[in-house]
């Protein structure tokens, strides 16, 4: 009997300490970092009020070439997960982590991701793996899966909740998917072609069946050679392709001079690798998509 | 022989004739040649070669200015850039006349300041955008603009070379027999030094937009560097210089196009080869002094 009693004591206390950390925890939401805006939308949407999403490459930033600050590091430190894109996307985030001593967890978002390599070009001696995979729909459902994954992981009470939101915006991400397909579907193959200012959007086009033409490398520091440009209006020329796009964070002069030299217009700005900022046509990641399949599709009923 | 002279001209004009890029790459490129690479041979002689490396990076803190007053425009940057440029060069000047620093020196210490508050502005921005990538050109991006601006310095920057040469060229050689010729030392070589400096400045700005930092420094000191090893004279150096630049120019141009190699690169590179044949053959390269040196001997 004495036992037993005891053993109630017991138990209701540790119900009462359990009770109280959770309460500790919804109050205090748990700090995390992600390396780039798009990541940090994602993070966002997965971990809602239970987390403090700080973002290191900010909207418009080129997280190619971001360098971190001291500041960046202490960010990181202060936080209980770190949420970066992988497939070499972001160097500079790893010798971050590593620099300021952080021990915490980490998520590779696009973990267990299909890549995709980039067509060895010239002046790209070897093939690359291409790291803008959150440009297929249907690839950040698994970043979303692996960013649930790993806000469990570090809280442990909310793991119901992560996976809800994730389910839920996966649904989201497939609505998107058929409604893009359906959109493109619609324009002939032959005409499913556009140029832009860097080559950030294989996995969509991959996706969607659309030609992406690009006069620059992958990465935004490559120089693209005279018979490279001169191919390309060439085949602007040809084709009678009218689509052509720049990107929110690169030199717009050669594409601009290029279009001009073919006899076509700028259409308007993609985003690829960054948010806009909260007033600009894409301060989240589906409002990014929808913006660029809006132009995209405009873009190519042109050609 | 008349295919032949098809083929060739082909390969040499067709790319000029089909392309209009490739013709506002060459003419910015000649343009240059004939504006920047006498002042590279000046710059040489006065010890500074590396003044055009120094001043890409001294540029920041203007264009870091011209984006937080203006945003994302690119003639406000520009406009900062030449202002920043102007500035270091100039304070560099008035260090190295009032102190007994060289100018190489007062102007690394000048250029590193500059640097370090460029990266300083720019993160207090917030922003971590790569703002002297999106500034400056590449040799195939060359758009209208950009080509009235080089053509309008170098135009200003050959009437007042030939304007300035014997001064420039006496203080150049003997800065202490022009001062005591002036009876003080804050005279006409003070400002002849300026001006130079002002030139040189301008001209790389201009360079850095059109062309990029490689090739606005490349053709301004690669082609002086090898000039040098061909004359004792100061002129025929200056159209050797200008001369070597335009070749490269013009090879490097056509290479790319053939060879499918990046435009910039490929044309400092054949800058690169004149220099390597200098290097070997010119009368004060490698193998003219090892076949005197028996005479000397003797």
């Amino acid at each position: 009997m004495k036992r037993n009693t005891l053993k109630r004591i017991a138990l209701s206390a540790l119900v009462a300490s359990g009770l109280f950390s959770t309460q500790a925890k919804a109050a205090e939401p748990l700090p995390v970092v992600a390396s780039f805006s798009i990541l940090g939308d994602l993070v966002k949407v997965v971990g809602g009020e239970r987390v403090a999403v700080t973002t290191l490459a900010g909207p418009d930033a080129d997280a190619h070439e971001f360098t971190p600050s001291p500041a960046h590091a202490r960010t990181v430190l202060s936080a209980k997960l770190f949420v970066v894109n992988g497939l070499s996307f972001e160097p500079w985030a790893q010798k971050l982590a590593k620099s300021a001593g952080y021990k915490g967890e980490t998520v590779v978002a696009s973990k267990g991701v299909k890549p995709r390599q980039m067509a060895a070009e010239a002046g790209h001696a070897h093939a690359e793996t291409d790291p803008h995979a959150w440009q297929n729909p249907l690839n950040v459902v698994q970043y979303m899966n692996n960013i649930a994954a790993g806000l469990a992981k570090v809280d442990p009470s909310g793991a119901a909740i992560y996976q809800t939101n994730a389910e839920a915006y996966a649904q989201q991400l497939k609505d998107f998917d058929a409604q893009a397909k359906a959109q493109f579907d619609a324009i002939a193959p032959t005409k499913r072609k556009v140029i832009t200012s860097h080559d950030a959007f294989g996995y969509l086009a991959a996706r969607y069946g659309i030609t992406m033409l690009a006069p620059e490398g992958v990465n935004t520091d490559s120089e693209p050679s005279a018979k490279h440009v001169a191919q390309l209006i060439r085949q602007i020329k040809r084709e009678k392709i009218k689509a052509v796009f720049v990107e929110n964070m690169s030199n717009p002069k050669l594409i601009a001079q290029l279009s001009k030299d073919a006899g076509v217009s700028v259409d308007a700005t993609l985003y690829s690798d960054a948010l806009s900022k909260a007033s600009g046509p894409a301060p989240t990641y589906m409002k990014m998509m929808n913006h660029n399949l809006a132009q995209l599709v405009a873009g190519m009923q042109q050609n | 022989m008349s295919t032949t002279l098809q083929t060739l001209w082909d390969l040499i004009v067709g790319p000029f004739a089909e392309f209009a890029f490739m013709r506002r790459a060459l003419v910015a490129t000649l343009t240059l040649a004939i504006s920047a690479a006498p002042l590279g041979v000046f710059l040489t002689l006065r010890r500074m070669s590396l003044l055009g490396d120094a001043l890409s990076h001294a540029v920041l803190p203007g264009v870091a200015v011209g984006f937080m007053l203006a945003g994302l425009s690119l003639p406000a940057m520009a406009l900062g850039g030449v202002a920043a440029g102007l500035l270091v060069a100039a304070i560099a000047g008035v260090i190295s006349r009032a102190t007994t620093l060289k100018e190489d020196a007062s102007l690394a210490a000048m250029y590193l300041l500059a640097l370090a508050v460029g990266v300083t502005l720019i993160s207090r921005q917030g922003s971590q955008l790569d703002l002297l990538h999106i500034l400056f050109g590449s040799a195939l991006g060359v758009d209208a603009p950009g080509l009235l601006l080089v053509a309008g310095v170098a135009s200003v920057s050959v009437i007042l070379l030939a304007a300035l040469y014997r001064g420039l060229v006496l203080e150049t050689f003997d800065p202490v027999f022009l001062a005591a010729a002036a009876g003080r030392s804050w005279n006409r070589g003070w400002v002849w030094q300026q001006v130079f400096l002002m030139l040189v400045v301008v001209n790389l700005v201009a360079g850095f937009q059109t062309l990029g930092t490689l090739m606005a420094v490349g053709l301004m000191m690669l082609p002086a560097v090898s000039a040098r090893l061909w004359h004792d004279s100061l002129a025929a150096q200056l159209l050797n210089a200008s001369a070597q630049a335009a070749v490269a120019g013009v090879a490097g141009l056509l290479l790319s196009y053939h060879l499918d190699t990046p435009s910039g690169p490929t044309i400092i590179g054949c800058a690169g080869v004149l220099y390597l044949v200098s290097l070997l053959v010119s009368p004060g390269g490698w193998l003219p002094q090892i076949l005197k040196r028996p005479h000397r001997v003797g």
